[in-house]
């Protein structure tokens, strides 16, 4: 029946990946008051996944999909669109490089391009010891500071590029210290 | 020009972000004299000042506000925050350094349009500023500036911060909506319009986070103060932002009605630039507005205005109506970005054409399609296997897609084509010499090797071959 969702046991147990703690579903309805309906809370839960699990799981999505009421193909579907949510398990810092055309005049490609070289991987991979993921982005909106690039939730500005070899090295070049909201819970620390 | 800073004002103050700094500067005073009016008049007020948004398309904000049905039960109030056109950046300075004047802003739209809720939408890459907005929004609340009954004024208003996940077709005020909905943010057929039926199928306002910002201002200077600054047709002050290889990238804010050349060589704003060396070209408002030729060409004789003509055009004014003149789509969100005499125009032509393939929601054909064939041909001249038909097919292939010919849904493909015909079109010239002195045998002898997806067919004089009538015997006859 097309209007029953019927779980045909298609994907293997272990391919499902992990899935959402108690307190993230928990902290997924709380969402709900903010809107009419149930489907509006779909970002808000899949950044939770991402930030709990680190990657959109099959497992994460079919949970949002029931607490949701909604059908596991719309979860699915959004998570495809948006360019920040990451379907496989991602390193343990994703470096975002910026290659709009302010920071690629200021030298963004070569930036891009030592980063490329320092970790030996290509856009969109993850080192082999799963420590960095290398990606782009269209526009950080930071163009006076340009060249920059985003790790994790820290903004590098003006990065020259006898600076990437230090920013590598630096274990804090994630870490933001900005005063947080109690409502926002920080992902935990690994 | 000394110029007393408005909507900057607390930028550069030591912790500008608490509501208590705000409130010493004078803050949270028009909300309090919003209250005392009826929401009618302020609707009123704004028409008089003509505050056209400022988020790129310039529509006064309001008569937006005037479309809402008057027997409307709900209204949603959208703040738009998604701010994705490169290079913006000032709603990202006002954000970090003064949200509070955001959500007074937020207060007065929200009290004159009766909405209920507030949703800022966020960009997703917008993570250190999003944390500073939380942080000063629970802190209004905690002012009672947000919830239940406020001020006393028996006004109700919930505001939450939505973060959106990288797309940048979600700055389009129904991609937004959808969303916020929780959909894949692919923008809505118009009519009907966001204020008849928008997020949740209720009456909504989408306004950009400048617009509303400058909403306490008009309210506690007056509309006299207001339509005293800047031009004719554009009242009011506006953040300037510039980029790129200049002495002083940032952002600055001015009345509308600044030059171009002024925001780039003026000390107030860019100072000049890098290394004495010469603008080539400058995108005057974003991406999507095109480009004006830089200082490398000559003054037109008397000021005359020719974009056809290989003419300086840094005179430009940076007001709702004078881009328009110079071929451009308009004001944009004014932030420029120049482009230095050393930059390889195939570079530029590049980088604008990948970005508009890559964010092309993928809905309308025309703009699917078109910005990836445009994104493959750009490829191709930049790989040194360019042909003389093929800035030709750029100049056709902009003309059939976007929202004016009426063959897209929203705006997307005309903020393409503007930036990609301008530049094919202001620096023919350059492209010619380069394609021209191209190696011979270059382009049959690596035509699969550089780009092989675009290859299937086989191209006579820039174009597939199927698409000319009787060419399927002439396939045939290649395949065999």
């Amino acid at each position: 029946m097309s209007w029953q969702v019927i779980d045909r046991k298609t994907v293997a147990e272990e391919k499902l990946g992990p899935g959402l703690s108690a307190a993230a579903k928990e902290k997924v309805r709380s969402y709900f008051d903010r809107f009419p309906t149930k489907r509006a809370a779909m970002l808000p839960a899949l950044h939770m996944a991402q930030d709990e699990i680190g990657y959109c799981s099959l497992r994460a999505m079919r949970e949002i999909a029931e607490i949701l009421e909604v059908p596991p193909s719309a979860v699915s579907d959004v998570v495809t669109f948006y360019t920040h949510f990451w379907t496989h398990p991602r390193g343990e810092k994703v470096i975002t490089v910026c290659r709009s055309l302010s920071c690629e005049l200021m030298g963004g490609k070569k930036i891009l391009a030592a980063l490329k070289e320092k970790l030996g991987i290509d856009e969109h991979e993850t080192t082999p010891d799963g420590k960095y993921s290398l990606v782009t982005e269209e526009c950080l909106a930071l163009c006076e500071h340009g060249p920059c690039l985003l790790i994790n939730e820290k903004t590098h500005k003006c990065v020259r590029l006898e600076d990437v070899d230090e920013i590598l090295k630096d274990p804090d070049n994630d870490k933001v210290t900005m005063p947080r909201s109690d409502l926002f819970d920080a992902p935990p620390q690994a | 020009m000394p110029y007393d800073k408005v909507l900057m004002k607390n930028v550069g103050v030591p912790n500008s972000t608490a509501i208590q700094t705000y409130k010493a500067s004078g803050g949270y005073q028009a909300v309090a004299k919003a209250f005392g009016m009826q929401p009618g008049d302020i609707i009123d007020l704004v028409k008089q000042a003509n505050l056209r948004g400022r988020g790129g398309a310039g529509f006064p904000a309001g008569l937006k506000w005037g479309f809402l049905p008057p027997d409307r039960e709900l209204t949603y109030l959208c703040v738009n925050a998604d701010e994705s056109e490169p290079p913006t950046f000032c709603n990202r300075v006002l954000m970090e350094n003064d949200p509070h004047m955001l959500f007074e802003g937020i207060l007065i739209a929200g009290y004159a349009t009766k909405a209920k809720v507030a949703y800022i939408y966020m960009r997703g890459e917008f993570m250190e500023q999003f944390h500073i907005m939380q942080r000063a929004l629970d802190d209004a609340y905690q002012a009672g500036y947000f919830g239940k009954n406020i001020l006393g004024s028996g006004y109700d208003l919930d505001c939450y911060i939505h973060r959106g996940a990288g797309a940048y077709v979600c700055g389009e005020e129904t991609g937004l909506i959808e969303s916020i909905e929780g959909k894949r943010g692919q923008p809505r057929i118009k009519p009907p319009f966001p204020a008849i039926a928008g997020l949740f199928h209720k009456p909504t306002v989408v306004n950009n986070v400048e617009t509303l910002a400058c909403l306490p201002h008009i309210l506690t200077r007056g509309v006299e103060w207001w339509t005293g600054l800047g031009t004719e047709s554009s009242k009011g002050t506006k953040m300037y932002c510039v980029s790129g290889p200049v002495n002083k990238p940032g952002c600055y804010e001015a009345p509308l009605g600044i030059s171009v050349r002024d925001l780039i060589y003026s000390d107030d704003f860019g100072g000049g630039m890098r290394g004495g060396k010469k603008v080539k070209g400058v995108f005057p408002g974003g991406l999507s507005v095109g480009i004006l030729r830089g200082d490398i060409f000559d003054k037109a004789p008397g000021g005359a205005v020719d974009p056809e003509k290989n003419f300086d055009e840094l005179d430009c004014i940076l007001d709702f109506d004078d881009p328009r003149r110079y071929g451009l789509l308009g004001l944009g969100t004014a932030a420029a970005v120049v482009v230095p005499e050393d930059a390889d125009i195939r570079d530029v032509l590049l980088n604008i054409a990948r970005f508009y393939s890559t964010e092309s929601c993928g809905q309308c054909t025309q703009c699917r399609e078109g910005t990836t064939w445009i994104y493959q041909i750009a490829r191709r001249i930049h790989a040194g296997a360019g042909r003389p038909r093929d800035l030709d097919l750029i100049a056709e292939l902009t003309f059939s897609m976007g929202m004016m010919p009426g063959l897209s849904i929203c705006g997307l493909p005309d903020g393409a084509v503007y930036p990609i015909r301008t530049v094919v079109q202001k620096y023919r010239d350059e492209f010619e010499r380069c394609i021209a002195e191209q190696p011979a045998g270059f382009v049959e002898d690596h035509i699969e090797r550089i780009n092989a997806a675009a290859y299937d067919l086989p191209i006579r004089d820039g174009r597939a071959m199927t698409h000319l009538a009787g060419t399927m015997h002439e396939l045939k006859i290649r395949q065999e």
